[in-house]
């Protein structure tokens, strides 16, 4: 909601600086959002009458004009406007002058001719869309008047940001009255008595639907002159609260709108059909609305139909081809109480959020229609002219909102407020509120009992009650304090490993993280998770955002392709978020129609050298052993085993270079470098590393025990096995373990090598072992001993060959 | 003889002194007190002396003798410390270059504000709960008092699934899931990401993050809301903010509030960050609306509670005074790595 304060001031004599004044607003809750002039920066612009105006010598369309600027003498303009003659009164922008758009106003000559200044257009003052004629002034001005004083200009233009249960505050009637309360003072009404009817031509209205417009009030206005403008006035008014002047009738209905909150209707009575019929809409019917979308409508719709199509949808827009045009005569006014659901439900399914249509979902005073009708009528004879018929009223006030009757005991108030309020100042903020306070009993005991009145549609309960009482008495009169509590015991679960370990040791291990949106482009999803089919978004901000993150890889990636175009040499991310992967029906944590699991998940990505640039190291990019260690030391935060496994199908990733990750035997995720397919698809370097781990699955913990050390020494004995290549270290390491059992304290793979010296298809894989006894000494025998049937399982079962 | 004595001993000292190496000493050593060294020689022509005369020449030549050994050793000692000094510094290294640790990452200010946020409240014994981003609209409006229709939907541009569902538009669907499965007393506040339908600027961006805090108790009051609020907003920013409480409206709270708070920018004074204002809209808030505790199957006479939602977005940007929203989506390196 926008208004002038001047306007504010008319319906309420407030006389505290503006800035004041909007504290207090926002104090009251209804929150000031921007206070600015209400005029453009003008600055020399002056009244002018014209004295005359002839034809310029050396152009056609040109006239030399004499003005009276209220100076020693006529000042001589040269204008083009169409609108020029001797008697009109027009703002004169004089030399030195400053326009809105940063024109500085100069002598100039003009075909010959000297202009001492320049007359004006609204749209050269910023007061309008007119451009071509001069602005108009009222003819009673004083020449050499500035035209921000003669025009009211220096008035402020403020905008509240209001909630939605306060509609009652989307006019100027019902802003004075909250600042009435706020300030007690008395509102003035400007007078708005009915006009009695001076013709018999009325439009016959039926009700269809009660229960959706429990009021509908008509009025015909007969001979109506709309080639008139509204006055200025009038226009500064509703430019002020941000609305255009569209015609003299549709300006009036919107200056009621701003000025009761009523929002009503003009139809042109020539193109009305026998009669207004308020119903609901028909299979197959369509309407044509003002903005020129035609909309198909059904039983669900309200509409205002005359006797053969729907004219309009009811409460929230006109239709087209029914609205006041310039040729229009006669004119059908309608002012009218619909229910609140109804014209939500009809403005949000088809999109159109128009000033009624906001009013109307909010709560439009029921009491009001009958006083807009008469407002309206008094300003649109005076202004377009013409006669008014009988208002003619339909529906029944059976499906009115009754005002409610609510009740606020001393008690509850005192619970929710947390301190006690004064009895008598609750009772006056209930008065002042227009709220009719009735007090019975006392102390503990005592209850208000009070009637909404029917402009206030957000007071229904108690609590309600509780909130008004707050909001004027002030939220910061209230005292702080924090709640008391009983003192339980948090846990601390063993068994698990909270997510912020994760993420801090990835953090250690040098990755920074990222945060990305969990909305991707499909396409990249696409190529990421191509057996996938996402979630898509209906309505989403834009095409590559439409589907739902199934894998952390897309965020990944686009992460990593921004750091490229940053000249990134180095890349190390990670993010833990929900991917959502479409599942079945009654899995645990699905919501929606068909199905979608919400799973945590970690993931990462790596490019290009493995430690910044250093004197102490040499360059190398990272490769799978890297990415490994850290899943490695992720997984092995919970101290369960953590395996790697080759037999992966998993088109994403490089086939030889990719790995499953398992934990005590279960999938947990996987590692590997991007497949050169993948990362050509998406323009991303051949060398990509990634790894996406499920967050519940390596957050199991097993809390440590301890195990005793073995105070025996130990011997190291080293194996240099040749074996075939496609033999996985993993699988040598299984034989020794199996092999020496207990005795085997330690096992490292020291080196893997093939080349000269080793056949070829061949490696050599250097171990490392450690042998210790829980309780004796090891003597050398045993060792040798063991070795040697270690060695000699590795050759059956693998291939193994001692190398010498 | 004693005069031989005294003359040895100066030469062997001068020799012991002189000597600049290991070798050189030992060299000495041997010439003086060597078995074949003058002094051992001159011991050795004792006999030589008329016996009352040879204890005391004895004496005179053993205690010369000692001189020069002390003299030997000392000197030994020297040259040792001088050597390992010497091969002390051809081992020094230049300890300005940059140390071999790994490079180390980065936590996002978003994952550190939330941190925090949880850590100030995890104190008083508040419960940190998670909920699904994908949700019902039941969970999202209807159980929060935000029937279809109601105009208070348009404060939410919603995105919405395919499947039917939507992406949450605000924390508070999580107290909802809470409510339903715990009775009272509760303390929990429930972090998490949400989404709306805003294109990403300086300010907004479709999806962010909240924190929704719930108390349920007897004898909760607006006064506790309010003690909460202005409590937390000190600890968080660790500075005695002014806190202002305006009327406000929000479905599933009556009383509702918004709440300001003095810019940590100017302090008060008005400048870019706070619109001139000198405040910074950071929170919504209110007392429970007794329709959604009746919706959990809580008696709203017996119990009341009160409820706070805030973007943690909002907090980050102001405590690490970072001007730009879209910076936290960016993943720029160059920008997290600002947050170590």
């Amino acid at each position: 909601m926008k208004f002038g304060i001047d306007w504010l001031k008319e319906w309420v004599p407030v006389a505290m600086p503006t800035a004041q004044l909007c504290d207090q607003l926002t104090a009251a809750g209804l929150e000031v959002d921007a206070v600015e002039p209400s005029a453009p920066a003008i600055a020399g612009v002056v009244v002018s009458h014209m004295l005359e105006a002839q034809p310029h010598p050396n152009a056609d369309s040109l006239a030399i004009c004499r003005v009276d600027a209220g100076q020693n003498g006529p000042l001589t303009i040269v204008c083009g406007a169409p609108n020029v003659r001797a008697g009109g009164c027009f703002p004169l922008a004089t030399v030195g002058a400053r326009l809105p758009d940063g024109t500085k106003v100069r002598r100039a000559k003009l075909r010959g001719c000297v202009s001492e200044g320049m007359l004006c257009s609204e749209a050269e003052l910023g007061l309008g869309d007119d451009a071509g004629d001069l602005m108009a002034l009222a003819e009673d001005l004083p020449a050499g008047a500035d035209i921000r004083a003669a025009l009211a200009l220096n008035d402020t233009t403020v905008t509240l940001d209001l909630t939605p249960n306060r509609g009652d505050c989307l006019s100027l009637r019902g802003l004075a009255r909250e600042v009435a309360v706020l300030n007690d003072l008395a509102v003035a009404a400007p007078p708005c008595a009915p006009v009695p009817a001076t013709v018999e031509a009325a439009l016959p209205v039926t009700v269809e639907n009660e229960a959706g417009c429990p009021r509908y009030l008509g009025r015909v206005l007969v001979g109506v002159d709309v080639g008139r403008r509204a006055p200025l006035w009038l226009r500064e008014r509703l430019r002020r609260c941000g609305l255009r002047s569209i015609d003299p009738v549709v300006d009036v209905t919107n200056y009621v709108m701003l000025e009761l909150g009523q929002p009503m209707h003009a139809f042109d009575l020539g193109t009305l059909a026998g009669g207004i019929v308020v119903r609901n809409g028909r299979a197959g019917e369509e309407l044509t609305l003002l903005d020129g979308k035609t909309i198909a409508v059904d039983e669900q719709v309200l509409l205002i139909a005359d006797h053969e199509r729907p004219v309009a949808m009811a409460g929230v827009m006109g239709g087209a081809g029914t609205g006041v045009t310039g040729n229009t005569r006669d004119v059908f006014l309608e002012s009218a109480f619909f229910a609140p659901q109804t014209v939500a439900a009809s403005a949000r399914r088809f999109g159109k959020h128009s000033d009624a249509a906001h009013r109307y979902e909010r709560g439009v005073d029921p009491q009001l229609p009958a006083l807009a009708m008469e407002r309206a009528t008094a300003l649109l004879l005076e202004i377009v002219g013409g006669q008014a018929g009988p208002v003619v009223a339909a529906a029944g006030d059976a499906h009115l909102p009754a005002a409610p009757v609510v009740q606020l005991r001393r008690s509850r108030l005192d619970a929710l407020v947390g301190e006690a309020i004064p009895t008598g100042k609750v009772t006056r903020i209930f008065e002042q509120l227009g709220l009719a306070p009735k007090v019975a009993g006392a102390g503990e005991k005592m209850v208000w009992t009070i009637t909404c009145p029917s402009h206030r549609f957000d007071l229904e309960r108690e609590e309600d009650l509780v909130e008004e009482v707050l909001r004027i008495h002030g939220y910061d009169a209230i005292a702080s304090r924090v709640p008391s509590a009983k003192l339980a015991l948090g846990s601390q679960p063993a068994k698990r490993v909270p997510t912020i370990k994760l993420a801090d040791c990835l953090a250690a291990l040098g990755y920074a993280e990222a945060v990305t949106l969990s909305f991707v482009d499909p396409a990249v999803a696409a190529v990421l998770d191509p057996a996938a089919k996402p979630a898509r978004v209906v309505n989403p901000i834009s095409s590559e955002h439409a589907a739902m993150r199934t894998t952390m890889l897309p965020g990944l990636v686009a992460a990593l392709r921004a750091n490229l175009a940053h000249q990134a040499d180095r890349v190390r991310l990670f993010e833990i978020g929900q991917c959502f992967r479409p599942g079945t029906d009654g899995d645990s944590g699905s919501v929606g129609g068909g199905s979608l699991q919400a799973v945590l998940r970690c993931g990462g990505i790596l490019f290009g050298p493995r430690e910044r640039a250093s004197w102490a190291q040499e360059r190398a990019d990272v490769d799978f052993f890297d990415v490994k260690g850290d899943v490695e030391r992720l997984c092995g935060l919970g101290g369960a085993e953590v395996g790697f496994a080759a037999e992966i199908e998993d088109p994403v990733l490089h086939p030889g270079q990719a790995a499953l990750v398992t934990l005590g035997g279960a999938a947990a995720g996987r590692l590997g470098r991007l497949h050169p397919a993948v990362a050509g698809a998406l323009s991303l370097p051949w060398d990509v590393f990634v790894f996406e781990l499920d967050v519940e699955a390596i957050s199991v913990a097993t809390p440590p025990r301890h195990r005793a050390v073995s105070p025996q020494p130990a011997v190291r004995r080293d194996l240099a096995l040749v074996v075939d290549e496609a033999v996985p270290a993993d699988r040598i390491e299984a034989v020794l373990r199996r092999a020496l059992g207990n005795l085997l304290a330690a096992l490292t793979v020291f080196d893997v090598y093939a080349g000269p010296g080793v056949d070829a298809g061949h490696k050599s894989v250097a171990i490392g072992l450690t042998l210790q006894h829980p309780s004796r000494t090891l003597e050398d025998r045993v060792v040798n001993r063991q070795i040697a049937e270690a060695v000699a399982c590795l050759e059956t079962e693998l291939g193994a060959q001692l190398r010498h | 003889m004693d005069a031989d004595a005294e003359g040895i001993e100066r030469a062997a000292l001068a020799a012991i002194r002189e000597a600049a190496s290991e070798q050189a000493l030992q060299a000495a050593r041997v010439a003086y007190v060597g078995k074949k060294g003058s002094l051992t020689a001159l011991l050795k022509g004792l006999a030589a002396l008329p016996k009352p005369e040879r204890p005391a020449a004895g004496a005179r030549i053993n205690a010369a003798k000692q001189r020069i050994i002390a003299a030997a050793e000392a000197r030994a000692a020297d040259l040792e410390a001088a050597a390992r000094a010497e091969d002390l510094a051809a081992q020094t290294v230049d300890v300005t270059l940059p140390g071999r640790a790994r490079q180390g990452g980065s936590l996002h200010p978003i994952t550190q504000t939330f941190r925090r946020i949880e850590a100030i409240f995890e104190c008083a014994g508040y419960a940190v709960i998670d909920g699904p981003e994908v949700e019902d609209d039941y969970h999202n409006f209807e159980a929060l008092n935000i029937p279809a229709d109601h105009p208070a939907r348009a404060m939410h541009d919603t995105l919405y699934l395919d499947n039917g569902a939507l992406l949450r538009t605000h924390t508070s669907p999580v107290q909802v899931r809470v409510m339903a499965r715990q009775p009272p007393p509760i303390r929990v506040i429930c972090p998490g990401r949400v989404y709306r339908k805003d294109d990403l600027d300086a300010s907004h961006s479709p999806m962010f993050h909240q924190v929704e805090g719930l108390v349920v108790d007897e004898g909760i009051s607006f006064a506790d809301l309010k003690g909460t609020v202005v409590d937390f907003v000190h600890r968080f920013f660790e500075r005695d903010l002014g806190v202002r409480f305006r009327p406000s409206y929000f479905p599933f709270t009556e009383p509702s509030a918004e709440v300001d708070v003095e810019c940590v920018h100017c302090g008060g004074g008005g400048c870019q960050t706070c619109g001139r204002t000198g405040w910074t809209e950071v929170l919504g808030c209110g007392l429970v609306h007794p329709n959604v505790l009746a919706k959990a199957g809580i008696d709203s006479e017996r119990f009341t509670g009160f409820a706070f939602g805030f973007g943690v977005d909002r907090f980050a940007t102001l405590y690490f005074e970072i001007d730009d929203m879209r910076l936290l989506f960016e993943n720029d390196q160059r920008f997290l790595a600002q947050f170590r």
